[in-house]
């Protein structure tokens, strides 16, 4: 368990004010001209040393991100800009972190940006956060007005300027392309890759899209060292993460913890238990929507981390924890999420305008109870048909949980469906 | 260069090609619905996967580039259940109402699902269906057929330059509309129908009208503008059905404009199908021999200099050239090819011709438009002007410049002035813009005929050569001088000096000379754009496809062929001679146009020396070699012969010579397609509260 010293966000919780003189007591904004005198390489080694892996869901590392962008510019400006657009069901990291620590996040836009060799940074964020964006702002303007951002950021001698763009309430713009999109003023639909957004990003420039957790955490590698951080975890999957705890449990929760702590610790210890005791667990999401749930079974020993959920052909994606009981309809509730892919699917491209959809209806069909048991393959036959052949993640997205169904839960499906006897199938099916 | 290996088979492209362009340089076939080579990559209907070896997943090989030492591999099974994937979902909701479908038998789904498909699906819940929408008078959309390839967005964003086509809605409610439903404001709007893979965007007219495998196709060329596009005509017997472009990457590439592509069924309405001659005013249908004998009736008694012809602005090199023959075997000097009264010369064919070629303006670094509005007299030049400017960018600067009536292009320009004075000031080195003019380095200047028609022409046009050689546009492998004519008989006529002879008169002399009596025999050779009321009581002949102005103060009528009924030649802008095919038969006793001249000739006692339509092409060789070369552009050399007297700039303000681009000559006149089109122009005075 995180020892409270080794704690990044120690105002998670909310007890204390979000704003700059609290966050200075906190420790953030202390001697930032100090580290930025160390350099760009310091910064970019430094992250890289980290194992810092990106907290968007993909958990790309950070370090090896930052070291796609063009050393030497050739006379386009770079972008630095934050993923504030959360909006994967089960995940509520950013929208905290944004409400209590935006001064974490505003010192770590300032850090990556002199990193990347940015002097504009955006945060899209995303609509429906409506507080939290006034909360960010009034952050922003702030950090303006002590000349913390703005032509010679902190005394540091390197010029930023950080805005804050809203989104309009679109879960595929957290797609770094679409996002990219979106910011230009289009209608927000991934972009092909290649090219990468490092060498033709925003207005064509290069640009780093990083998710909100991993730069507020920057700053605070930065002062403890990369080593501190390295130390925390497991080899390859380091330092703390904020995991949302939600669903059946007794204490819902946002909680930063050590990554690779066991999910049974961490339900039991943060979130006091699955309602009704860990025998009355059927499945856990490990990680947002987007990821295959686990069985009791494994929900038992698995570890939080990005390696481990990955060989259980799950992952660790925004470590939302989405936790589910017995009296959970498991059935409707993947059909639940492929209603939310269907709907937030953009239209772009083939097989997921038209799998996405598929995948519902089959899903609903077959928590009816008004399907066939050839229904059961067709369906994971057109999950695979889905994933891996569109532009972006969103029809893997998709494709995951469905897939995780039919792994973990065929029984059930198959149970279903046997309730209807012959004539009914006949006469409805 | 980029190696790769593909299939096994190595193979060594440039840099900057996709895997798509690789595969098909080897002739491996990759099934596509939204790549299109002249639109920007959209990779989104992911039928062309491929596997690469670096990669876990299937690539999109339209949009990813080929690089060294990439392993792409296109049969393997991983890539057949993901064309067989790909299909099935593209068909889940997708009507299978072929039989009705007027794609049927063309449509690219029917075609790669026959040959990539499953076979079968496995689909058996309901299809989605799409609401009717309307898109004008000339593309019929149904959009439930719509794989959302979005060709037709990028299209209208793109080549069209009218951003005015989008995709409402998100997944699987996405639907692809226009703005408020209404018909685009383009005149190549019909192109979207060619690249529309399915049966979505489909030809209204041509609705329920045919299918492609029962079609005669004929590959010939256009007579609506001066471009001179290569089309195919499609028909049935004696109907045409469609017309389509051919693919002439120097000068339409693959695209026609909606005149070209919808007005035919005008070739259908007010046909001349036999001759007609004018007794006690009214006229009566008569044969081709009574024709003729009134005609010597009354040319017999009138001298030579009586006598007068104007050949229209769809008249093909043959006719010219009999009728300037026959003319001159009458004595007469009075010839004319410009109906519109424009001063052009033939002495100097640099001077009257497009010499960058249309492909050359894709080099150009600045275009000086001058009295022109390609958008409507040429919009397939326009378009290339709209290819160059998406092109233009830090490396690749584009400046254009245009004097004379502002109108909407498709693309930005700088606006100089309204008035000849302007040009002056260029040539004087007064104009800011003059400072551009000197930096460019392969320039290019296009002067339209609203320039030409008005008492300085001449001037004018000496001062646009000046210009020309003053700064920069001509070098030793660049001509950037060029006339951008509207009418696809001119330069042919000018070619052969369908010209005033010594001593003769031009078009508005003829018409005055008409007026007043002292010309008493008329020969229009499908002219119809004069003033008819004003020619007195000469006796007018009339020559042509159509009851139009000129038939109808005819005296006498003779019905000639339109341009999909005969085989002649027509050369384009450029200078391009171009032969059209005959596609279907004249209607009626009608004939093709040279032989009527070839048997009045005989008539009256003047037979003109060629029988056969080879005798009449040698004739046209010996008149002016350039026939020679048919579909090349032989250069013509660079000079400036002063045409006419230095003379005072008018202070009028320039106008240009097409306002409906829709209704320009007879057969746009008459068509059903283009009124409709026409009824859809915003009327003037809307039209000035916008401005």
């Amino acid at each position: 368990m995180l020892r409270d010293k080794d704690r990044i966000f120690t105002n998670l919780s909310g007890t204390s004010s979000p704003f700059l003189k609290e966050a200075k007591d906190r420790g953030d904004w202390d001697n930032t001209k100090k580290i930025i005198a160390k350099g760009r390489e310091w910064i970019v080694q430094e992250v890289t040393n980290s194992c810092l892996r990106g907290r968007g869901g993909a958990g790309f590392p950070t370090g090896k991100k930052w070291s796609f962008m063009p050393k030497e510019s050739d006379g386009r400006p770079s972008y630095l800009i934050i993923n504030a657009d959360e909006s994967e069901p089960g995940t509520c990291k950013d929208r905290d972190i944004i409400r209590y620590e935006a001064h974490k996040l505003i010192e770590g836009a300032l850090l990556s940006a002199f990193a990347i060799g940015a002097h504009t940074a955006y945060i899209y964020i995303r609509g429906e956060f409506v507080r939290e964006a006034r909360i960010l702002q009034q952050a922003i303007d702030e950090a303006y007005n002590e000349g913390l951002l703005g032509k010679d950021a902190a005394k540091s001698g390197w010029d930023f300027d950080l805005y804050l763009h809203r989104g309009a309430g679109a879960y595929i713009c957290g797609e770094e392309t679409a996002l990219l999109e979106s910011l230009e003023g289009r209608k927000g639909m991934p972009r092909l890759k290649p090219p990468y957004p490092a060498l033709v990003g925003l207005y064509g420039c290069p640009t780093i899209i990083n998710n909100v957790e991993t730069i507020a955490v920057i700053p605070t590698i930065l002062r403890r060292g990369a080593a501190w951080f390295a130390g925390l975890g497991n080899q390859n999957n380091t330092g703390t993460k904020i995991f949302c705890i939600s669903g059946h449990v007794n204490h819902p929760c946002n909680v930063e913890e050590e990554m690779g702590i066991p999910l049974k610790e961490l339900i039991e210890k943060h979130a006091k238990g699955v309602s009704g005791g860990w025998n009355k667990l059927k499945a856990v999401i490990p990680g947002g929507s987007s990821v295959s749930l686990l069985p009791k079974d494994i929900c038992d020993t698995v570890l939080m981390d990005f390696d481990s959920l990955a060989e259980v052909q799950s992952g660790l994606g925004t470590a939302g924890v989405i936790v589910m009981d017995k009296s959970t309809d498991i059935i409707k509730a993947i059909a639940n999420l492929s209603r939310f892919y269907m709907h937030e699917s953009c239209g772009q491209c083939t097989p997921c305008r038209e799998g996405t959809g598929w995948m519902w209806r089959t899903l609903e069909r077959i928590a009816a109870g008004k399907a066939h048991y050839q229904d059961i393959d067709l369906l994971n036959a057109v999950t695979h048909q889905v994933e891996n052949h569109t532009i972006c993640a969103l029809g893997d997205a998709a494709a995951w949980p469905v897939q995780g169904l039919i792994r973990h839960f065929r029984k059930d499906l198959e149970e279903r469906l046997n309730i209807l006897d012959a004539t009914q199938l006949a006469a409805g099916g | 260069m980029q190696k790769l290996t593909i299939n096994g088979i190595d193979v060594t492209v440039e840099d900057g090609t996709t895997v798509l362009q690789a595969c098909e340089t080897l002739g491996i076939e990759i099934p596509i619905f939204c790549y299109h080579p002249k639109l920007s990559i959209a990779g989104n209907c992911r039928m062309c996967l491929v596997e690469v070896e670096s990669s876990s997943k299937p690539v999109a090989s339209c949009s990813m580039p080929a690089t060294n030492g990439m392993v792409v591999k296109t049969n393997t099974p991983l890539i057949t259940h993901a064309r067989e994937g790909v299909l099935e979902l593209l068909l889940i909701n997708h009507p299978l109402d072929c039989p009705i479908c007027d794609q049927g038998g063309e449509c690219d789904l029917q075609d790669i699902t026959l040959k990539y498909g499953r076979g079968q699906s496995r689909f058996s819940l309901n299809k989605r269906a799409v609401k009717d929408k309307t898109m004008g008078p000339l593309i019929k959309p149904i959009m439930t057929r719509c794989i959302h390839c979005t060709r037709c967005i990028r299209f209208a964003n793109e080549i069209a330059g009218v951003p005015e086509m989008a995709a409402l809605g998100r997944g699987e409610n996405m639907e692809i509309t226009t703005y408020l439903g209404k018909a685009l404001t383009s005149e190549l709007s019909g192109n979207m129908i060619d690249i529309c893979p399915v049966g979505a965007l489909t030809n209204k007219p041509y609705a329920f009208h045919g299918r492609p495998w029962e079609l005669t196709k004929t590959e010939t060329i256009d007579v609506f503008d001066a471009v001179g596009s290569n089309i195919r005509v499609d028909s049935v017997g004696r109907e045409i059905m469609r017309i389509l472009p051919r693919l002439n990457e120097e000068i339409n590439e693959e695209w026609i404009s909606d005149k070209t592509r919808f007005a035919y069924d005008g070739l259908k309405q007010q046909r001349l199908d036999q001759p007609y001659i004018r007794q006690n005013g009214k006229l009566i249908p008569t044969t081709w021999e009574n024709a003729f004998t009134f005609i010597k009736k009354n040319l017999d008694s009138l001298s030579g200099k009586e006598i007068a012809a104007l050949a229209g602005d769809q008249a093909d090199c043959e006719s010219m050239m009999a009728l300037k023959d026959l003319m001159i075997s009458l004595e007469s000097p009075h010839l004319d090819c410009r109906q519109d009264g424009t001063h052009w010369d033939n002495r100097n064919r640099s001077a009257y011709i497009f010499n960058t070629t249309i492909a050359g303006i894709e080099k150009a670094d600045l275009i000086l438009l001058i009295v022109t509005n390609p958008r409507y007299e040429a919009p397939l030049i326009n378009a290339r002007i709209r290819k160059r400017y998406l092109k233009s960018g830090l490396t690749h600067k584009l400046e254009i410049g245009m004097i004379g009536p502002k109108s909407d292009l498709t693309y930005p320009y700088e606006h100089l002035g309204e008035y000849a004075k302007t040009i002056r000031e260029i040539i004087d080195g007064k104009h800011p813009f003059c400072k551009k003019l000197k930096a460019a380095k392969k320039p290019v200047l296009i002067l339209g005929q609203g320039a030409m028609n008005r008492r300085d022409s001449l001037e004018i046009l000496y001062l646009c050569q000046k210009i020309s050689e003053e700064y920069n546009f001509i070098q030793k492998d660049w001509n950037g001088f060029n006339v951008l004519h509207t009418a696809a008989a001119r330069v042919g006529g000018l070619d052969l000096g369908f010209l005033p002879q010594k001593g003769g008169l031009d078009t508005a002399g003829i018409l005055g000379a008409a007026h007043n009596g002292k010309i008493k025999a008329l020969y229009l050779l499908g002219a119809d754009e004069i003033p008819m009321n004003e020619l007195g009581n000469t006796f007018v002949i009339y020559q042509g496809h159509h009851g139009d102005k000129g038939a109808h103060r005819a005296d006498v009528i003779l019905p000639g062929a339109a341009y999909t009924e005969k085989s002649a030649t027509y050369v384009n802008t450029e200078g391009r001679p171009q032969r059209t095919t005959q596609a279907i038969l004249p209607p009626g006793q009608a004939k093709e146009d040279w032989r009527i001249i070839r048997a009045l000739s005989e008539v009256l006692g003047h037979s003109l020396p060629y029988a056969t339509g080879e005798d009449i092409q040698r004739r046209l060789i010996e008149v002016n070699i350039h026939f020679k070369n048919i579909d090349k552009i032989t250069p013509s050399p660079w000079e400036i012969i002063p045409l006419g007297t230095p003379e005072t700039l008018s202070q009028l303000a320039f106008q240009l010579p097409i306002t409906n681009f829709y209704c320009t000559d007879p057969i746009s006149r008459h068509s059903t397609t283009m009124a409709h089109c026409t009824a859809l122009l915003p009327k003037q005075e809307q039209k000035e509260q916008y401005e």
